[in-house]
């Protein structure tokens, strides 16, 4: 990367930055605060973890316009896939559905919450835009040995020890989610047998579903399979496809020759040529 | 004015005797005077009901070996020669603080042994009287172990070397006089009584006490012998001062005016406490300490003055008051109040006075006390009734008793030869000389005592006629008392016989070639005495001129005629005579109202500020916490609401003070 | 155009990250206005490194990403956890301080 010297990212003599990233930018950064604020108005919280995932692939972008090419990827990687897809799934776990009313329950909040906030911004930029810094410099050097080098240079060299623990609180992090998760059983464990008997009792069906499609052929959902006696079975084939009507026609996939060499006339089901009415062990009837 | 510019009748003490060393195993042993009656009032305390049984007789015992070694020590005194009879008998050192070091110790000299023997005498004379009258009590065994701690107290007063023990033995009568009194205190008004008299002591025992701060403020030490021997170097106001605290002590303890509102009501503890300590012993404790606190009194003339009038007046409102009472012993008691009066005179008339108020003391102790156990036994045969205008014509029924009051009675008002015409006249004598040239005080103060003389005559006549003669008017069956006078157990005459031939015998006995008053000079010195205004054969005439009219007047009216038995209404002077002269009236007004108001408007303070201070604290902590409750409502977001404002307003602060 | 912009655009969005978590009561949401913040803080650290020509900056920035995984794996399994019981993912029914 070497030659993003001469690409939009590199800043001119004067600390300013290049025409092409100022459009970036004032694209970007729009849109970033919209979705931003989406998470301060929506309603329904799938909108605010959509919202929050463009905000998300923003910032990765700005961080590439920023000659941070490691950060920018991370970001992407590990924010908008890994967090901010746990957050959908915490989301689907906890009700996709769940709104969020808009009215305030606690007394004043909102006043305060507004005031508070306003007044931070308002020193913050006040801060930042009256603070004077030195000319900026620019990460062309930094990054002479391309920009992952150069970082991993810092965390493996001047940084090791944050980062062994880091490494520490990433393991006790999951060890924590296992831990705070787990749920103790309340009830015993019911175990196969009591599982087999309680099925027996009630005359369902003891074997599992069959699995859909068993044919060499074909295995899609929409494909009853076949029980031993070459009728589909209904229930290999979700209900939903069922109801709709989209369930295929068994026959439709099978080999039309092997029909007449596969049906298999009624007498000679069974393979053994013992007649069971003269079988010894007694008289069962 | 100095000391030495007076006339002759002063003599400043520097030939007082130097105190020696005690010599002789009793004098030695005179710590067993105090001790004795203390281990046995304690046992008597101790060891409760099981002592009930004996417990009396070791009161008496006690009271008596007291006496036996008194006299004992009295006999080695008088061997000794005349310029070794004072004697410090060094017991242990007592207080060592800073600038004081007191040593505790007891001065055996004249006056001391005077007293000593008066209340060892009378004392035991009383124990012994009080077996029978409290032979009705269940808590007669308490009486006795109180009645021995009195004496020890006495003792200690009158034996102690320093103002500091004295004013222990002073403490000590205050309280069983307080016990004494309250004795039978399941009636309100018998405890209310004692009360009054241990609050009206108290406030005498305030003036002892800035008495001893002043000296030792001046003279840096307390024993008699230090103090005595620095007040040449003292100057006139500090000796006044002095002076006039001991002075208001002395009013305390001797009910004096105008601490004499308690003695009539002290009346109500039982007759032998009446006879003992308030007529014989405790209330001559005043005269004691202004006799033995002379040297200062010399040195401050003015405090003498006012110890004089305070004695005339005294000496006349007693004798007003018991011209106009019915209960036999607030008679006597008023009676008392005003013969202190008279020793209080004579001591503030100096040295020339010094030995016969302690003369009067003792003589009084006798007849005083010999009158009082009478009325006791009166009381004793008619059923405790003490209204003196429901008796009457006791003679006949009670002949030991109406014989033995009579000489007392003899003795009180003055008729020669018994005890009272020695001392009395002595003082009246007195009263009429001129002091420092000033011939108008021995004029003021001669009529004063003459006219209590006859005062005295009147109502100590009526007393005696109201009782002992005239018409019976006892209480019948109809009022429901049946009386049925009868004369007391031996136990209870023999010590009036024995007191009525001291009021007879000892006045002429000691004054036979003035015994008494060379006895005392070791301690009061000796006078040359100026001549009265009037001559004395005068003076004697007229005294027995107002005292037979006075016991005629009172013959007339009490035994001549009858007696009403609900007592009339009287003038405007008499009604107040039996109010006491509004006595309570006035200590109402003066004392305990202003006193009441203060401390309701230091409690009113102390509940609305002090109280309301902190209870206005806790109120206002309560306010701001309700409110600051208010900002913990359990919810997480108004808690970041919170931590947000603050870091705004921290950064906020930061950036103004760095921008 | 400066490099302050970017920095306006950082407190911009710590700012409404902020407000979020004041005003909005789903724990969920709280959660990820959290992660706004913290975005928004590595936005400035990344300028702030290019700023001084060093990538001590980003590397900054990187960690902040490792804890705030790691804090995102806590909190949500507590938000789960408290969600089977209460079967409310409000931030306002933890109030068992009150008082």
């Amino acid at each position: 990367m070497t030659s993003a010297s001469s690409l939009v990212t590199a800043l001119t003599e004067a600390g300013t930055t290049s025409s092409g990233e100022a459009t970036l930018f004032w694209v970007l950064a729009p849109l970033m605060v919209l979705g931003a604020l989406g998470l301060l108005f929506s309603r329904r919280t799938i909108h605010v973890a959509v919202s929050i995932a463009g905000v998300m692939v923003g910032l990765a972008i700005l961080y590439v316009a920023q000659e941070a090419f490691f950060l920018g990827f991370v970001q992407i990687v590990v924010y908008t896939g890994a967090i901010m897809m746990l957050f959908l799934f915490v989301l689907m776990l906890v009700g996709v559905d769940a709104s969020d009313s808009l009215v305030e329950t606690i007394s004043g909040q909102r006043w305060i919450g507004l005031l508070a906030g306003l007044g931070t911004g308002a020193v913050l930029v006040g801060i930042v835009t009256r603070a004077s810094f030195a000319a900026p410099v620019g990460l062309e050097a930094a990054n002479t040995d391309t920009n992952p080098v150069g970082v991993s240079r810092l965390v493996f060299g001047n940084y090791v020890l944050a980062l062994e623990v880091v490494g520490t609180l990433l393991v006790t992090a999951a060890l924590g989610a296992l831990v705070l998760t787990h749920r103790r059983r309340l009830t015993r464990k019911v175990g196969q047998r009591e599982i087999a008997e309680a099925k027996v009792a009630q005359g369902a069906r003891l074997t599992p579903l069959a699995a859909p499609g068993v044919y060499a052929r074909h295995n899609a959902m929409d494909v009853p399979a076949l029980d031993p006696y070459g009728e589909p079975i209904e229930e290999s084939v979700s209900r939903v496809l069922r109801i709709r009507g989209q369930e295929a026609a068994a026959e439709a996939f099978a080999l039309q020759e092997d029909a007449e060499e596969r049906a298999v006339p009624e007498d000679e089901w069974l393979t053994t040529t013992e007649d069971p009415d003269e079988l010894e062990g007694g008289e069962q009837k | 004015m100095s000391v030495h510019t007076l006339t002759a009748a002063r003599l400043p003490f520097a030939d007082l005797a130097v105190p020696v060393a005690p010599s002789g195993p009793w004098q030695e042993s005179a710590w067993l005077l105090v001790a004795v009656p203390l281990v046995s009032a304690a046992v008597l305390l101790l060891a409760g009901r099981r002592s009930d049984r004996w417990g009396h007789w070791l009161g008496v015992a006690a009271s008596a070996a007291s006496f036996v070694i008194g006299a004992l020590i009295l006999v080695s005194l008088l061997q000794a020669p005349v310029g070794e009879r004072v004697v410090e008998v060094d017991l242990f050192d007592w207080i060592s603080a800073g600038q004081l070091t007191l040593a505790a110790g007891l001065r055996l000299d004249p006056l001391s042994l005077t007293f000593v023997m008066l209340v060892t005498f009378v004392g035991s004379l009383i124990h012994v009287y009080s077996v029978a009258y409290m032979d009705a009590d269940v808590d007669r065994r308490r009486f006795f172990a109180y009645l021995n701690l009195f004496v020890a107290a006495m003792l200690l007063l009158v034996l102690a070397d320093s103002f500091v023990l004295l004013f222990m033995g002073w403490e000590g009568v205050g309280l069983a006089s307080y016990l004494l009194i309250g004795f039978w205190n399941h009636r309100t008004e018998y405890a209310v009584a004692a009360k009054k008299a241990f609050i009206a002591n108290r406030v005498g025992d305030l003036g002892l006490l800035i008495a001893m701060m002043a000296m030792f403020a001046t003279v840096g030490a307390l024993d008699f012998t230090s103090v005595f021997g620095a007040v040449s170097s003292m100057d006139t106001s500090t000796a006044t001062i002095i002076g006039l605290a001991l002075l208001l002590a002395a009013c305390g303890k001797s009910a004096q005016f105008p601490l004499q509102s308690w003695l009539g009501d002290a009346m109500a503890g039982p007759t032998p406490v009446s006879a003992l300590i308030h007529a014989a012993t405790m209330v001559t404790a005043g005269v004691y300490l202004v006799v033995r606190s002379a040297p200062i009194y010399e040195a401050a003339p003015d405090a003498q003055l006012a110890v004089v009038v305070v004695g005339a007046i005294t000496l006349l409102f007693g004798a007003i008051v018991g011209c106009a009472k019915d209960d036999i012993k607030k008679a006597l008691a008023a009676s008392t109040m005003s013969q202190i009066g008279y020793m209080m005179l004579a001591a503030g008339l100096g040295p020339v006075g010094y030995a016969f108020a302690i003369f009067h003391l003792v003589t009084h102790g006798f007849f005083k006390a010999g009158m009082f156990l009478g009325a006791g036994s009166v009381m004793h045969g008619m059923n405790d009734q003490v209204d003196m205008r429901r008796f009457g014509g006791l003679a006949r029924y009670m002949k030991i008793t109406w014989v033995t009051f009579g000489l007392g009675w003899l003795a009180i008002i003055g008729v020669p030869p018994f005890s009272g015409f020695f001392s009395k006249d002595k003082i009246i004598e007195a009263a009429f000389m001129p002091v420092a040239g000033a011939e108008w005080r021995a004029w003021l103060f001669g009529s004063v005592v003459l006219i209590g003389a006859g005062l005295t005559a009147f109502y100590m006549s009526r007393l005696f006629f109201m009782t002992f003669h005239g018409e019976k008017r006892w209480t019948t069956a109809a009022e429901g008392a049946e009386q049925h006078p009868h004369e007391s157990p031996r136990l209870m005459t023999w010590p009036m016989v024995v007191l009525a031939v001291g009021s007879v015998a000892l006045g002429g006995l000691l004054s036979i070639g003035g015994v008494f008053t060379t006895w005392l000079e070791p301690v009061v010195g000796h006078t040359e005495h100026a001549d009265p205004v009037l001559p004395i054969p005068v003076i004697m005439a007229s005294t027995l001129v107002l005292v037979l009219l006075g016991a005629f007047l009172a013959w007339r009216q009490y035994a001549a005629s009858t007696v009403p038995e609900v007592a009339p209404a009287g003038s405007a002077l008499t009604r107040a005579a039996r109010r006491d002269l509004y006595q309570d009236e006035v200590n109402d007004a003066v004392l305990v109202g202003p006193g009441a108001y203060l401390t309701r408007s230091l409690v009113y303070g102390d509940r609305q500020v002090v109280d309301g201070a902190v209870v206005g604290v806790a109120h206002v902590t309560v306010g701001i916490a309700e409110r600051v409750r208010k900002l913990q409502n359990g919810y997480v977001r108004s808690y970041a609401a919170t931590m947000l404002a603050g870091a705004v307003v921290l950064l906020v602060v930061v950036l103004v003070t760095r921008i | 155009m400066s490099l302050t912009n970017y920095l306006v655009l950082s407190t911009l969005l710590f700012t409404i990250g902020t407000m979020a978590v004041l005003l909005r009561r789903n724990g969920i949401i709280v959660f990820m206005g959290v992660e706004l913040m913290l975005n928004a803080t590595n936005l400035a650290l990344v300028t702030f490194s290019r700023m001084h020509g060093n990538l001590d900056g980003q590397v900054f920035a990187f960690f902040v990403m490792v804890v705030a995984a790691a804090e995102v794996v806590i909190g949500l399994a507590i938000i789960v956890a408290i969600f089977r019981t209460r079967r409310s993912a409000s931030v306002d029914d933890v109030n068992l301080l009150r008082n």
